[in-house]
């Protein structure tokens, strides 16, 4: 201890190299280790080939107003429904600011092609498929979906109306590539 | 640990006294559960259950390691290679059924043990880190379970492994991205099925750890009992070995002929038919539910259907299914009668069975349908489930005349007569 003292004072400040090599080298030792932690958080998240499977191509020629199919994207159903001027009636009668998820069919659907229900079949509470879009399926409360895990009812926009989940029935990015094929995703 | 009067480890055998300097395990062993480890003698049956528990541990292990020779963890073949395991491979059926059953069976042993934590006061000073280690360990337990019950991949095991990773999505802003990433997808898949078996194969070595944990925290105040009163004198103790390994010993042997019964003639009472049919993500189950196991928690989980300010039902009910657990990490603090035993406090032993019906009330609404008049009742339950904590223990511990404690174990085993005890003591 001594020795260590008299050679801190002959470099006339209170920091010797010992401090400095102990920086130096826990500093190094905690940037290695973080480093090291990254690929090992990030080999979790999903895989390249999980990720390019995320585009699908739907043709909807053969939907009749009223009916509905299930399709797939990202291994989830997705629901794929043409309204009918009822079902389209019911969802624009409905006062948007009292909805818990404010949004009119307009914004949920393609400009001219508001039959053109297009949801995730993903129930927002925890993730079920709701009944309605099969054929001899309830269609709850709203005449849309209804989640038979948890209870949650959706309008025929897929509006989230009564039951635990928080949000509508998400729309996936689409586009209509031609009348009667919709690419998702 | 231990009481001054603890007996000493002598080995006689010169083998024994090599090993004794060499690596002192054998002496270890005897101090921890063997004559050199005084136990209190009032020890009633409800104190088996630790033992149970790792009964359980090891059952779950060794038929664990041995399915996981025969299973694949490939959603392809996943559910064919458990019915390999069940049609084919010798023994298999009974392994299986053995390591489904005895997940059961390790959750009956461990929700006594609790309770058995609740009514004696178990987690009270100087034994709060017990107590603590033991809620980590249910909590692996739980991790460990719900994986395991993944991996057969059928209806159930699907929509379970979908319902609770979606709880992470109520999360707010990074719920998503941290349920994709649980995930390795955007829904159960066979990244979640390959990450999901690597960890249930973990998690028991780490619950084994922590058992350790666990066992080495009880030895240094030494196990509670009945009366709650802490040990006085020698008298007020006999050695683990013969005593308790006996008594363990014979707890062990009841036990698994209730373990057998269940795996040899009711094999899959405790299962859901709709985990017979393969893996679909296009069709729900027309009724989710957990193990029975998960059923209070689950049902806590459901009873919030409202909205409350700017909280959101969904991440309401899952913060309150997590608190359900969290709180019991409070519990040391939020009893603070310096009374143990439920034995001496006439009112709090009212409030115990309260929340054992409570809990149970729980239970049948969380294996029940989502709809009235189960969401009510859970209701209810789930708020007199936090009020029991949260509330009444704290005024409860102030309020209340505990009865007249006796003076030490052996006055509570041999009665006060002067006599009785001396002759005890000598």
């Amino acid at each position: 201890m001594a020795d260590e003292a008299v050679i801190g004072t002959e470099q006339g400040e209170g920091v010797r190299r010992r401090d400095f090599i102990n920086i130096a080298a826990v500093s190094a030792a905690g940037v290695g280790g973080l480093s090291v932690l990254y690929p090992l958080i990030s080999q979790m998240a999903p895989s390249a080939d999980v990720l390019a499977e995320s585009s699908t191509e739907v043709d909807i020629s053969a939907i009749k107003p009223g009916q509905a199919i299930k399709g797939m994207f990202r291994k989830q159903p997705v629901f794929i429904r043409n309204l009918t001027p009822a079902e389209i009636a019911a969802a624009n009668k409905v006062d948007v600011g009292s909805l818990r998820d404010p949004e009119t069919l307009d914004q949920r659907t393609k400009p001219g092609k508001a039959n053109w229900l297009i949801t995730m079949g993903v129930c927002t509470h925890l993730g079920c498929v709701p009944l309605g879009a099969g054929e001899g399926e309830t269609k709850g409360e709203f005449g849309g979906y209804f989640c038979p895990c948890h209870g949650s009812q959706y309008d025929t926009a897929a509006r989230i109306r009564k039951g635990p989940a928080p949000k509508n029935l998400e729309v996936p990015p689409y586009e209509f590539t031609s009348d009667t094929v919709v690419k998702i995703g | 640990m231990s009481f001054p009067w603890a007996n000493d480890y002598k080995p006689s055998h010169p083998f024994m006294v090599w090993m004794d300097e060499k690596l002192p395990l054998p002496r270890f062993v005897y101090n921890a559960v063997g004559g050199g480890y005084p136990v209190p003698r009032n020890l009633n049956y409800w104190w088996n259950f630790g033992f149970l528990a790792l009964i359980c541990l090891g059952i779950q292990i060794v038929t664990g390691v041995i399915l996981a020779m025969h299973y694949a963890a490939n959603q392809g073949v996943a559910f064919d290679s458990v019915e390999h395991i069940m049609r084919d491979v010798n023994w298999g059926w009974m392994l299986r059924y053995a390591h489904a059953n005895g997940a059961s069976a390790f959750f009956v042993v461990i929700y006594i043990h609790i309770f058995r934590g609740f009514f004696f006061g178990s987690y009270k000073a100087p034994r709060e880190m017990v107590w603590l280690l033991g809620v980590v360990i249910f909590l692996l337990m739980m991790a460990t379970a719900f994986m395991g019950y993944v991996l057969p991949w059928g209806q159930m095991s699907f929509w379970g492994a979908k319902v609770i990773t979606g709880l992470f999505g109520a999360i707010p802003l990074v719920g998503e991205p941290i349920q994709h990433w649980l995930l390795g997808g955007f829904a159960p898949d066979n990244a979640a099925l390959n990450r999901f078996f690597s960890l249930h194969f973990l998690l028991p070595f780490v619950i084994v750890g922590v058992v350790v944990l666990h066992i080495w925290a009880l030895h240094i105040p030494g196990s509670s009992n009945p009366t709650g009163v802490e040990v006085k004198t020698e008298s007020d103790t006999v050695p683990f070995y013969p005593y308790f390994i006996a008594k363990d010993g014979w707890a062990a042997g009841a036990f698994l002929l209730a373990y057998c019964a269940m795996v040899f003639f009711f094999p899959n009472a405790l299962g859901h038919p709709d985990n017979y049919i393969p893996a679909n993500p296009m069709q729900t189950p027309a009724h989710i539910v957990p193990e029975w196991y998960f059923w209070p928690f689950y049902a806590i989980l459901r009873a919030f259907t409202q909205d409350f300010l700017i909280f959101p039902a969904k991440l309401m009910g899952v913060l309150a299914m997590f608190s359900a657990i969290l709180v019991w990490f409070l519990l040391p603090w939020l009893d603070r009668s310096p009374v143990r035993s439920a034995r001496y406090r006439p009112l709090y032993r009212k409030f115990f069975y309260a929340l054992l019906v409570d809990a149970a009330v729980l239970g049948y609404c969380g294996g029940s349908p989502a709809e009235e008049p189960f969401v009510i009742i859970s209701q209810i339950a789930a708020m007199y489930y936090f009020l029991h904590f949260l509330v009444i223990l704290p005024i409860v511990s102030s309020i209340e005349k505990p009865d007249p404690l006796p003076y030490s174990i052996t006055e509570a085993v041999l009665g006060a007569d002067d006599h009785a005890a001396l002759a005890a003591k000598a």
